[in-house]
């Protein structure tokens, strides 16, 4: 592999560098700004990412490498990128309002988490351990200051630093398990590594130690059982838009890094990993669901149902096939769009005397508020997976795959659970529509969150009731990583 | 016509219309808001009366088809159409919408906005099921319409309602989620086999499926269309859901909602899965016959009127389904057409329920007593419906369930043995509730002030009524229409037996309409 540097391969950086370029404006415009103009950050942030957005669209179709390989940019990149710039957008228009009532600084806030966003964009276009190893790094530190934000918050703390112990130490374990490859086959890139691979018996000790260790560490980042222990406390305990963060982005790119390493590097060992994700996809989604049946807090709640749906999703990579990647794709796009609609509304209840995480917190909202109540129960419904909502065209779509490849009991354990997941999800909807309010609710206002909630309402319903291009760009998006 | 092919999908999504519209109405219009809501269901009654009349009586076909491209990637379309099976539960449907509307224009008078919202939401998910010709969009619709009625129960229902709303939810969506796994299976094997994505229930079954898959997909699909029947021992969301839902609520379950699990089976488990639907016939007439006696013998002990009606609901649906296993013409005719007849009076007697709880506030039959002294015109309307109930001659019940026994005694005569023991108790425990509630002094004070029906309360109950002498002195025109896709089903159901029965178009020979109806008063 030739290692000389092409000065032409910036262009396929442009939509990363856009967002990298808006965060360090961001930071030095808070320097220069007064406290007044200071809140405009927040729309200044948002176009640079609808800009990133556009070079990123410019982007598709393409199917080029660049730096030697270390970056591809690809449809599946795309893909991740357009998910992660929506995302990042709607967790900058939930924070705008978040910031404001807990005074705390924004232009940090903005910086930090474009940041995140181009090393997750560069996740997803990785085409080489050592560069999908650093940006993976680059997006974990800025998320776990980003935990910590609420300086005076101890909940705040105590998740930063938990987040930042089981995440260094996940970040080793991945390591580890890429050295193994490294070790066995002479290099990073990650074609090549499938490549050499082939010739190697599958009982090699160190080709399945380095499959298993990649596997708990990126189980780690996506948060599936039994990996997952750290994720409700953070969950509970970080800033609101920082857990919808973590929740869909964070997560989002943990399923891109964990996708291009198991697909292009280690398809060979397809037979062991797909024995290994059944039991873990069956042993997450049901941990999950039940023990989220048991939660007074909604953002616990949230957090085990995200546990849960990490199991639905990886329902797709046990299938494995084309059906299988393209419905993990769609599914968490879906989750995207349902998981940080919830939390918008949670964002909508905390005003300065409420926190509003908790379920009662919720009690008749439906009267005072009916529209926030209304856009909660699509959220809801589309947890569930209840049609015409995006949530049932995702699952719909994973347990087709699963059922394609005969995982028959895998399906059936995944259905089982979307009963179980009724329970709770339907007892938010009971309080904000059978309860009353115990007082008049306050709330927080805001342009800002007004549109995100719009935009995650519009996302559930559109994709749930016309779901052709969507299912179209998935399918388009693996083309070329599969196989 | 070029309305023929837009009909159905007018009809489906005309509520809908109407739900949006309701949303724009400004809090507090409660006049507003129930205007608008009665005159779209009653609109898309009026609407649904054009099918009936341009239907044609002589094709097993899909009438009214309109097939539209929806999601092509995974052979989704939009494809509803509508046959002799369907015909009169469509009917139904838009006919108990527009009572119910009505009926809850008095007693709901709180959140009205969003129940009139769900009713009609309710009533678009409704008729989509008996329409969508696609198994895709059949669950979709299937699905939706938990929803507002869970809405419905939690809301507007009774003491237990959040207890009734989630058990009622969570029961049919355990069924449902298992028949989709049913689904997919077929879908993935005509996929296998043939290298088409498609949900057209048609095509997805052909060439025919194997035996054992065959049995798997009938018994997910049997667990979610038992639960909606609901079959014994599947039964124990009915009684709740039907107590504490609002009188409405109670009236769109019973006449509508129990139907989708008999029509599931008659519209997917026989024709798609024949094979397996004859090796479960056993399976089916047991836990009928089950039902049948169990629900009866149950209701004859409820202290509440309301749990009386829910439990001869079970009752009564086990005779559709014992109906529909026999597998011959008379036994599915008379099972549709008891649909029919059972979705008309046991929603009437909900209504009839309803009328004296808005009066009362009590259910219990201890509280009532002697009523027809000071309520007659209630007290008639409460007898016809009670007779209809029981299956009297000259009423519509009596066709359905003489069908039905016709068609089982053909089978065994152990079959229509015990749904005849079912037709005694059923008069017994009707009977007996009439007696209790409307003859016999007046035993408490509060009782003697009631009034008589008014004029809207009235209207709620005679288009009901009437129904139930035509269909009880005239059915030819309801059997005849779903003669022709009977047999087809029949064709289906029976290809590789043994002792197929010529599928003969066997109608009934015209009922002696001599029977007039002089019921008003029971013989007691």
């Amino acid at each position: 592999m030739s290692a000389t540097f092409n000065p032409a391969d910036v262009w396929l950086l442009l939509p990363e560098l856009t967002v990298a370029g808006c965060a360090t404006a961001v930071l030095i415009l808070d320097f220069c700004l007064g406290e007044r103009v200071r809140t405009a950050l927040g729309w200044f942030s948002v176009l640079g990412l609808l800009a990133a957005g556009v070079l990123a669209a410019g982007q598709v179709g393409q199917r080029t490498a660049g730096f030697s390989g270390m970056l591809l940019v690809d449809p599946f990149a795309v893909y991740f990128k357009v998910i992660f710039l929506v995302a990042t957008l709607l967790i900058i228009l939930m924070a705008m309002p978040y910031l404001k009532v807990e005074q705390v600084g924004v232009g940090e806030f903005y910086a930090i988490t474009l940041y995140a966003t181009a090393a997750m964009m560069l996740m997803g276009g990785a085409g080489n351990l050592l560069s999908l190893y650093v940006a993976l790094e680059t997006m974990s530190v800025s998320i776990y200051v980003l935990c910590g934000y609420l300086k005076r918050d101890q909940k705040s703390n105590e998740a930063a630093l938990k987040y930042l112990l089981m995440g260094a130490f996940s970040s080793g374990v991945i390591l580890y398990g890429m050295v193994m490859l490294y070790g066995l086959t002479g290099t990073l890139d990650l074609r090549e590594v499938g490549t050499a691979l082939k010739g190697l018996p599958l009982t090699n000790p160190a080709l399945v130690l380095g499959m298993v260790m990649l596997t708990a560490g990126f189980g780690f980042k996506i948060a599936m059982v039994p990996f997952h222990m750290y994720i409700p406390d953070v969950y509970e305990g970080a800033p609101t838009p920082v857990t919808a963060y973590i929740a869909v982005a964070s997560e989002a790119a943990g399923f891109a890094a964990m996708l291009r390493v198991f697909l292009l590097a280690m398809p060979v060992l397809q037979v062991n990993w797909t024995m290994l994700f059944w039991v873990l996809a069956a042993l997450t989604m049901t941990v999950g669901n039940v023990v989220a049946v048991a939660q007074t807090n909604i953002k616990r709640m949230l957090a085990y149902s995200g546990i849960a749906h990490v199991g639905y999703t990886l329902i797709g990579l046990v299938a494995g096939t084309e059906t299988g990647i393209s419905a993990m794709l769609l599914y968490v796009l879906a989750y995207y769009f349902m998981t940080a609609g919830a939390f918008a509304v949670v964002v909508y209840l905390c005003s300065g005397q409420v926190k509003g995480d908790r379920i009662e917190d919720f009690s008749g909202l439906a009267q005072a508020h009916p529209a926030a109540a209304f856009a909660m129960l699509i959220f809801l419904l589309s947890l569930t997976g209840i049609p015409p909502t995006v949530g049932f065209v995702g699952k719909f779509y994973l347990f087709s795959a699963a059922i394609e490849k005969g995982f028959v009991w895998l399906a059936v354990i995944a259905v089982v659970n979307s009963v179980i997941s009724l329970f709770y999800y339907m007892r938010v909807v009971m309080v904000m529509y059978m309860r009353e309010s115990p007082s008049r609710l306050p709330v927080n206002r805001s342009v800002a969150l007004t549109v995100a909630l719009a935009l995650a309402v519009l996302g559930t319903l559109v994709i749930g009731v016309y779901p052709e291009p969507f299912l179209e760009a998935a399918r388009a998006s693996i083309r070329g990583v599969l196989g | 016509m070029q309305l023929d092919s837009w009909i159905l999908t007018l009809i489906t999504f005309l509520p809908t219309v109407g739900a949006v519209l309701i949303l724009l109405v400004p809090s507090g219009r409660l006049g507003a808001m129930r205007g608008l809501a009665l005159a779209f269901s009653t609109a898309t009654f009026v609407l649904s009366l054009w099918i009936p009349w341009r239907f044609n009586m002589v094709t097993a076909d899909m009438q009214f088809v309109q097939q539209l491209p929806w999601i092509p990637t995974i052979g989704v379309s939009y494809y509803v159409g509508l046959d002799g099976i369907s015909l009169w539960l469509v009917l139904l449907t838009t006919l108990l919408s527009a009572i119910s509307v009505l009926a809850s224009w008095g007693p709901i008078t709180e959140r009205v906005k969003e129940y009139m919202v769900f009713m009609l939401l309710l009533e678009t998910g409704m008729l989509g099921v008996f329409l969508a010709l696609d198994f895709f969009l059949f669950y979709v619709f299937w699905e939706v319409m938990l929803v507002p009625m869970y809405f419905l129960i939690g809301v507007w229902g009774g003491a237990r309602k959040l207890y009734a709303a989630i058990k009622f939810f969570l029961f049919t969506l355990f069924g449902s989620v298992l028949m989709l796994l049913g689904i997919l299976a077929i879908y993935s094997y005509h996929h296998a086999q043939t290298g088409e994505y498609t949900f057209n229930i048609f095509r997805m079954v052909e060439p025919g499926l194997p035996p054992n898959l065959q049995w798997w997909v009938w018994l997910s699909f049997f667990i979610a269309f038992a639960i909606k029947v609901p079959m014994f021992p599947f039964h124990t969301w009915l009684p709740d859901a039907h107590v504490e839902a609002p009188t409405a609520g109670s009236v769109i379950l019973a006449g509508v909602l129990l139907k989708m699990g008999t029509y599931g089976f008659l519209r997917f488990s026989l024709p798609m899965l024949p094979d397996a639907s004859r090796e479960f016939v056993w399976l089916i007439v047991v836990l009928s016959v089950i039902a049948i006696i169990y629900g009866a013998m149950v209701s004859m002990v409820q202290p509440d009127m309301k749990k009386l009606i829910a439990y001869s609901s079970v009752s009564h649906m086990g005779f559709v389904t014992l109906g529909i296993f026999a597998l011959n013409a008379q036994g599915i005719q008379g099972s549709i057409l008891q649909m029919v007849n059972h979705g008309l009076s046991t929603g009437a007697l909900f209504l009839i329920v309803g009328l004296i709880y808005d009066r009362r506030h009590t259910r219990m039959i201890a509280d009532l007593g002697g009523l027809s002294s000071v309520m007659p015109v209630y007290a008639t309307c409460f007898a016809i419906i009670m007779l209809s109930s029981m299956g009297l001659p000259g009423l519509n019940g009596f066709v359905g369930e003489i069908l039905i026994l016709l068609g089982a005694f053909r089978v065994d005569w152990r079959w229509a043995a015990a749904g005849a023991i079912g037709i005694v108790l059923g008069a017994a425990y009707l009977l007996w509730l009439y007696q209790r509630t409307m003859f016999g002094p007046i035993t408490h004070p509060e009782n003697r002030t009631l009034t008589d029906l008014d004029g809207r309360e009235l209207a709620t109950l005679v288009p009901i009524i009437v129904l139930c002498f035509w269909i009880g002195l005239y059915p030819m025109p309801f059997l005849n229409a779903m003669a022709p896709s009977v047999n087809k089903v029949l064709q289906k159901v029976n290809a590789k037996t043994l002792r197929a029965e010529a599928p003969a178009p066997v109608l009934l020979p015209a009922l002696p309409a001599a029977r007039p109806a002089e019921e008003g008063k029971p013989a007691r």
